[in-house]
């Protein structure tokens, strides 16, 4: 078939930038991903850092009410799908391919486009910042204060549009790893012998694919009221902006728990290694973390106990709330019962998790607070939600992040990390994290409101306000000893050796970094924590495990890497992109956005004319 | 159709050159992109579910004409239903020949679902068309905003799938040797069933059911809730 393929020759190289935009290598897309979310974690933690500065003391005036708006939104928006769901991609697209057996995910392109289309996305949102349309209806951007007649900034068009595009990665994402993982594990690994941190890489993506499409619509609707005149949220139309909360809560709370599963997964993994014990109820994790997807669909109006629902629907959400708990506490006390009696070595990743374990806790226990709808009264819209959002974001997510980084990083570069620097870190953070976010519950419950630009003096908040900004300097300062730990033992760490952990799960057989195939040979697995097995299999033989030998990559087919995922997400970006043009004058709007489908459209068209894998051999069957 | 049998060579009607279907081993037996449609289909029907959400929650809200019973034509939309499942018909006897290799049918039958599905949009395009002209536009009123939205969607998602059949056509005419396989035509179909199902749905809820609505007396949705609840309960 004559085509624009046959045009171009396939990119080839291993090496430099081009085979960094063009790779297909779930290792290396993992390390993009790890990049970005860094970035923007650091971007999300600075407009933090502004909010802090203004609110340290009463009546300050280092920014203006919108620019504290945009602050809030923005920060929001960033940590939640530019920073913590990127992490949690971080560790599907490293881990899952190794932990499971295989040589990469399902389909490595469509990985390559969901980092792309995630990287572009997350661009155009901050490209408002450029021409100073920053969105500032907050994170949830409640109707109708996103209507065009309250918001006359292309802001939340950014915020509308960007959200989509980072919608579409994660679906390609969740797509990517459903199919990886029902379908490409090792011979022998049944679903009860997958590690945990497989199975609620399982879950959230179900959870992913099933919550975004409610989230897309909302944001159609939202664009469409904006863009094109409709009526969902115009209540002068009969339109109801409570429809809105309804669907974006709908999306919003499987969400939370897309963003703390993953992080649960990776504390399953590195408690019971560091603790020299299996996991503790092995099957009652997984199907707590199973429950937990479930119920997350039967809990989204416990956001909107305020709003009016009335006693029934407030009374029903109470009850759900509270029983999705149940599970979460479940898997907490298995955790505690793995570590019980456990030869415990309380490296940086163990610390990081029982960090995770304690402030997840607290998160949890103020959730339930407010899970009690009459007592949510008294909290909704005030600092104590703050506090208990980033206990379970940031004491939770963050910490199981960092635990998973520290853990994983021997595995990742080939080489360790500074112990000491570690613990340093994990101290530091700690004492920031509880010093920034606990004094809030107070304030919370003595009545500071959230999402105030300043405060008088004289409400009692100075202190406990002022307490959280000096936090968050230490929270600042334990983030410099990281990097500086990561590229300082980049250069000079010590090699790290296969198995630095004595770890059950698959990707420690193979050598750190693992080579571009994986594995040299498909492990077969005879059990749950199938390392451990072969382990000990071989110390009953009185011999040792090295890592896997390196073979000759050629030898070994491997899916080629390609252009056409990042043609194709940059042609969806420039197609989002387009309908931000504002000269009033839609002449110019939709031919832009044309050429935005046609790229996309050349980007389909070659991607599916092209095979997954150059043939290394000439056989007569075409592909 | 499995064949176990290794001692015998394959039967006549399967090519030899015939790709094979499962190109790659997978635990479950199910080839990637087939288990891949089956979870984007799971996904898009939370996407049309919200849309049609939004349309009963909304139904009789409208604050001003036109209205559905002002505007609906069922018979007609009727016959556009028709049509849509005849194409469904056509696509099954599609994914039949390419499994029996006939690549002649599979073209033939493939075809027929084209023009099937292209005489739908044809009507959609026709009832859009005539709406505007009758005064109901996209920014007119809730009745408006909801039912574009929900049938546009349903409409592109119709279209995706003729230019997806278009493709597998042309690939059809220009190898008689076997491509697309039997698994390509496999996962365009159940693309295109789901897209009749939703239609399905559409139809009952949007012109069957809600098409008759008279203006804003239908009770909205959350009030209908709470008289079933009551009525049940108590």
């Amino acid at each position: 078939m004559v085509t624009i393929t046959g045009v171009i020759p396939r990119p080839s190289t291993y090496t430099g930038l081009w085979s960094w935009l063009t790779t297909v290598d779930h290792k290396r897309i993992g390390a993009l991903y790890g990049f970005s979310a860094f970035i923007f974690f650091l971007i999300g933690g600075i407009e933090a850092g502004i909010m802090r500065l203004q609110l340290a003391t009463s009546d300050a005036s280092l920014v203006s009410p919108d620019w504290f708006n945009a602050m809030f939104t923005m920060h929001g928006t960033t940590m939640v799908f530019m920073a913590i769901m990127p992490f949690g991609a971080t560790f599907f697209n490293f881990l899952i391919p190794l932990m499971i057996g295989a040589r990469d995910v399902a389909f490595p392109r469509l990985n390559a486009f969901s980092y792309w289309t995630f990287l572009f996305g997350a661009l155009l949102m901050h490209a408002g910042f450029l021409i100073g349309q920053v969105p500032d209806a907050g994170w949830f951007s409640y109707a109708n204060l996103t209507s065009a007649p309250y918001s006359l900034s292309k802001g939340l068009d950014f915020w509308a549009l960007s959200l989509q595009v980072l919608g579409i990665a994660s679906l390609a994402a969740g797509f990517n790893f459903i199919v990886t993982i029902i379908n490409m594990r090792a011979p022998g690994m049944s679903l009860m012998r997958m590690p945990v941190f497989v199975w609620m890489t399982l879950v959230t993506s179900i959870l992913l694919v099933l919550a975004f499409p409610i989230i897309t619509v909302a944001l159609i609707e939202l664009t469409a009221d904006r863009q094109f005149g409709a009526n969902f949220f115009n209540t002068s139309a009969g339109g109801d902006p409570i429809l809105w909360q309804h669907l974006f809560w709908l999306f919003g709370h499987p969400e939370v728990y897309i963003l703390i599963l993953p992080a649960m997964g990776v504390v399953s993994e590195i408690i019971p290694t560091f603790s020299r014990k299996p996991l503790f109820g092995y099957p009652v994790v997984v199907f707590s973390g199973i429950v937990i997807a479930i119920m997350s669909w039967a809990v989204w109006s416990h956001h909107m106990f305020t709003v009016g629902l009335g006693p029934i629907a407030n009374s029903v959400f109470t009850i759900t709330t509270m029983l999705i708990a149940v599970p979460t506490g479940v898997k907490i006390f298995n955790w505690i019962g793995t570590m019980w009696q456990g030869s415990i070595d309380l490296r940086t990743p163990m610390l990081m998790a029982i960090g995770f374990v304690a402030l997840f806790i607290v998160g949890g226990l103020s959730g339930v607070s407010h899970a009690v709808s009459p007592s949510d009264f008294q909290q909704q819209d005030t600092y104590y939600i703050i506090a208990h959002i980033h206990y379970v974001l940031f004491g939770g997510a963050i910490f199981g992040i960092f635990a998973g980084i520290y853990y994983w990083y021997p595995k990742i570069t080939g080489k360790m990390y500074h112990e000491m620097l570690g613990k340093v870190h994990f101290w530091l953070m700690f004492v920031g994290m509880n010093l920034t976010f606990f004094p809030m519950h107070y304030a919370g419950l003595n009545g500071m409101p959230r999402r105030i630009y300043t405060y008088a003096e004289g409400f009692g908040w100075e202190g406990m306000n002022l307490l959280a900004t000096i936090g968050y300097f230490i929270i600042v300062i334990s983030l410099l000893v990281f990097i500086h730990n990561f590229f300082r033992s980049l250069k000079k760490g010590e090699p790290a050796g296969h198995d630095p952990w004595d770890a059950p799960t698959l990707e420690w057989s193979i050598s750190s970094p693992p080579p571009v195939y994986n594995f040299a040979e498909i492990p077969v697995v005879k059990g749950q924590d199938a390392y451990w097995i072969t382990k000990r299999e071989a110390a009953a033989r009185g011999e040792t495990v090295e890592g896997e030998a390196h073979v000759d990559s050629s030898t070994i087919h491997l899916p080629s890497p390609s252009y056409w995922p990042l043609v194709t997400a940059f042609g969806v970006a420039w197609l989002a992109g387009g309908f931000l043009i504002d000269v009033g004058w839609d002449y110019i709007r939709f031919p832009v956005c044309f050429i935005g489908g046609i790229i996309t459209v050349i980007g389909v068209i070659g991607w599916s004319n092209e095979p997954a894998a150059e043939e290394h051999h000439e056989s007569g069957e075409h592909h | 159709m499995a064949h176990v049998d290794t001692t015998h060579a394959p039967p006549a009607h399967e090519p030899s050159a015939h790709p094979p279907e499962h190109e790659e081993e997978t635990t479950t037996g199910i080839n990637h992109r087939k288990l891949l449609m089956w979870v984007f289909l799971g996904s898009d029907c939370l996407f049309f579910g919200s849309l049609i959400a939004t349309y009963m929650v909304y139904r009789g809200q409208s604050v001003v004409g036109p209205y559905p019973k002002d505007i609906i034509d069922v018979p007609i939309t009727t016959i556009s239903t028709f049509v849509l499942l005849m194409s469904s018909f056509a696509m099954v006897m599609g994914v039949a020949a390419a499994r029996n290799g006939n690549q002649k049918r599979l073209v033939q039958w493939l075809i027929a679902t084209i023009i099937l599905g292209a005489i739908f949009i044809g009507f959609q395009v026709y009832e859009f068309n005539l709406f505007r002209i009758e005064g109901l536009r996209y920014e007119t009123n809730l009745f408006s905003s909801t039912f574009f939205t929900l049938t546009g969607f349903h409409g592109a998602h119709v279209t995706l799938g003729l230019f997806w059949l278009l493709c597998l056509t042309i690939i059809a005419m220009r190898n008689p040797a076997g491509r697309p396989s039997g698994l390509d035509v496999d996962i365009a179909g159940l693309y295109w069933h789901f897209v009749d199902i939703v239609w399905i749905v559409i139809f009952t809820l949007l012109y069957l059911i809600g098409g008759f609505d008279a203006g804003p007396e239908v009770e909205h949705a959350a009030v209908q809730g709470w008289q079933w609840i009551t009525a049940t309960i108590m």
